[in-house]
């Protein structure tokens, strides 16, 4: 089988540097002091929650902890040690009664239908936390999920800054180890912990360090597609893949408004997003 | 010659803040003896300004930029500053001013627009359409805003004119990171752009970035001087807001002169009759 070519590394220390200047800055210049986020017990998180402390202070950020009640114990453990470890204050906040409310209420559901509603039922509660303490709501996608799309649309996605977004899942675990993110929360097999046993390699059908190999060359590298078979990417693999960033772009863009007048919204009505800050 | 390079964090759109910022740094830099002040590519507006470009736009007779202006009088400074220009008929321009004692000697409107990627420049600006020396009492000065110093051309056209010094006011957003370097890659390619025109157009080039972040993209500073033999003579040591000093010597540049002497062997007559003819074999193919 032919080598692939090597998964996307980065200058840690430089990284570190961008990032927490990113939150840094960002924040105070809208007004803010104070973060909140939540933690899974997953690296993505625990990675944010580190940047963070750094950044802003451990004292100005809020870990949140949302377990529901089929999620592992250890999500919750790993979630305690990550908040530890980076002298942050953690909330538990246990959602199944809030979950369960609309689930009971949707009737019949699958899986999938209750796991959009666990991932939103988490972002209400971290944006109700930031307005109680006038904090900003982190993100915690990094850019292999953004891209694949492999994320609930208002729900884990919604953030106010995201500073690993432009991390792929490979660049996340670099970082986190150059940071100090506790080792058993680096070691656990990703999941998103919707249902039991569910992993993120599983159900996206790849590893990580193949797909981020593919993304850094696609999307950065701007690689034509046979390009990236000669460099010994399966066919499938990558015809797979462009086709699942394609139809996730509606989960990265707002939502389409129809065009009627002279200037509108998201088309031609174009400021920064730090406008008057 | 001592020329300081503010390299500012401008408040994006706030034309008020930034006009203070402005009149602050230059009271800074003349506390240091400065003869030269340049601050960086659109300086008193930011730069991701997108539709707000026409509000920030200037008129050369606008009273806070003639107050700006007169900071060069009566013994005051030289000044470079970054601004949205609004010409008579309306267009907007990325331009640069150049004051000396209380006027306006020149204004560079930046000709090559980067609209790919992260920019849109081409969208919102007007195009320049020269690069004209300076002939200023500190020496001849050329300035280059940014993207057309990444074309080489216009530095060999300041240095046929006569040119002393390379200024290039400009606002870099960082891009790149892989493992091997602590530098981004954005950083990595200015310096040896810096480098290299230092080097082949054998004058002193003083590059001033800004710093800060909008909309998530870091301006990474790193202002840099380079003197006429290629060697990099001051580096900001940070991508946080300073001022730097530099002493441009004149000698300097006789030196590096003297030893290679490849502005006599410069041959723009030769690259006109060669443009030319590319020039028309191109408009030949044209069907």
């Amino acid at each position: 089988m032919p080598k692939l070519p090597a998964t996307p590394q980065c200058h840690t220390e430089l990284a570190t540097k961008v990032l927490c200047g990113f939150l840094r800055e960002e924040s105070h210049r809208a007004g803010f002091q104070k973060a909140v986020l939540g933690l899974s017990g997953g690296i993505d998180s625990a990675l944010v929650v580190e940047l963070a402390a750094r950044a802003l202070g451990p004292e100005n950020v809020l870990a949140v902890a949302m377990p529901y009640r089929t999620s592992n114990p250890i999500s919750l453990e790993l979630a305690q040690d990550s908040a530890l470890h980076a002298g942050v204050a953690l909330e538990v906040v246990d959602i199944s009664t809030m979950a369960d409310a609309c689930i009971d209420q949707a009737g019949e559901t699958d899986s999938l239908r209750r796991g959009n509603i666990m991932a939103r039922a988490r972002m209400i509660t971290l944006y109700d936390r930031s307005a109680r303490d006038n904090a900003l709501v982190l993100g915690t996608s990094n850019k292999t999920e953004l891209l694949l799309g492999y994320g609930t649309i208002h729900g884990d996605m919604a953030s106010a800054l995201n500073p690993v977004g432009d991390l792929y899942k490979s660049q996340i675990v670099a970082l986190s180890r150059h940071l100090g993110v506790p080792k058993a929360i680096i070691d656990r097999p990703p999941s998103a912990d919707l249902w039991s046993g569910q992993t993120d390699e599983e159900e996206l059908g790849f590893t990580y360090d193949a797909v981020d190999a593919l993304l850094v060359r696609l999307v950065d590298e701007l690689w034509s597609r046979d390009q990236l078979i000669e460099a010994g990417f399966a066919t499938d693999f990558v015809d797979g893949v462009r086709q699942r960033i394609r139809i996730n772009q509606y989960k990265r863009r707002p939502p389409l408004i129809a065009k009627v007048a002279n200037r509108t919204v998201n088309l031609d009505f174009r400021y920064a997003r730090d406008w008057g800050t | 010659m001592k020329a300081a390079l503010c390299q500012i964090r401008p408040k994006l759109g706030d034309l008020d803040a930034n006009f203070k910022t402005h009149h602050d740094w230059i009271d800074r830099a003349t506390e240091a003896s400065a003869d030269l002040v340049l601050f960086p590519e659109l300086s008193l507006t930011g730069y991701f300004l997108r539709d707000l470009t026409q509000e920030v736009a200037l008129e050369l007779n606008d009273p806070r930029l003639e107050q700006l202006i007169a900071r060069s009088a009566d013994g005051g400074p030289s000044l470079v500053i970054g601004f949205v220009e609004r010409a008579s008929d309306h267009r907007t321009y990325n331009s640069a001013l150049f004051a000396e004692d209380g006027k306006v000697l020149s204004v560079h409107r930046k000709v090559h627009l980067p609209d790919y990627g992260i920019f849109e420049e081409g969208r919102y600006f007007a195009a320049g359409e020269s690069f004209d020396l300076i002939q200023s009492k500190h020496g001849n000065f050329g300035v280059m805003i940014c993207e057309d110093a990444w074309h080489l051309i216009p530095a060999w056209l300041h240095y046929l004119q006569g040119v002393d010094a390379l200024l290039i006011p400009f606002a870099s957003p960082a891009r790149g990171i892989d493992a091997n370097t602590a530098e981004l890659t954005s950083q990595r390619a200015w310096r040896t752009l810096v480098s290299a025109q230092s080097l082949f157009f054998q004058s002193w080039v003083l590059q001033c970035n800004r710093v800060g972040y909008e909309d998530g993209a870091l301006f990474w500073g790193g202002s840099i001087a380079a003197d006429p033999s290629g060697q990099t003579v001051i580096e900001a040591e940070s991508d946080e807001e300073e001022l730097l000093i530099v002493e441009v010597d004149p000698a300097a540049t006789r030196r590096a002169r003297d030893f290679a002497p490849l502005l006599r062997d410069a041959k723009p007559g030769l690259v006109r009759r060669q443009l030319a003819r590319i020039l028309d074999d191109r408009d030949a193919l044209r069907p």
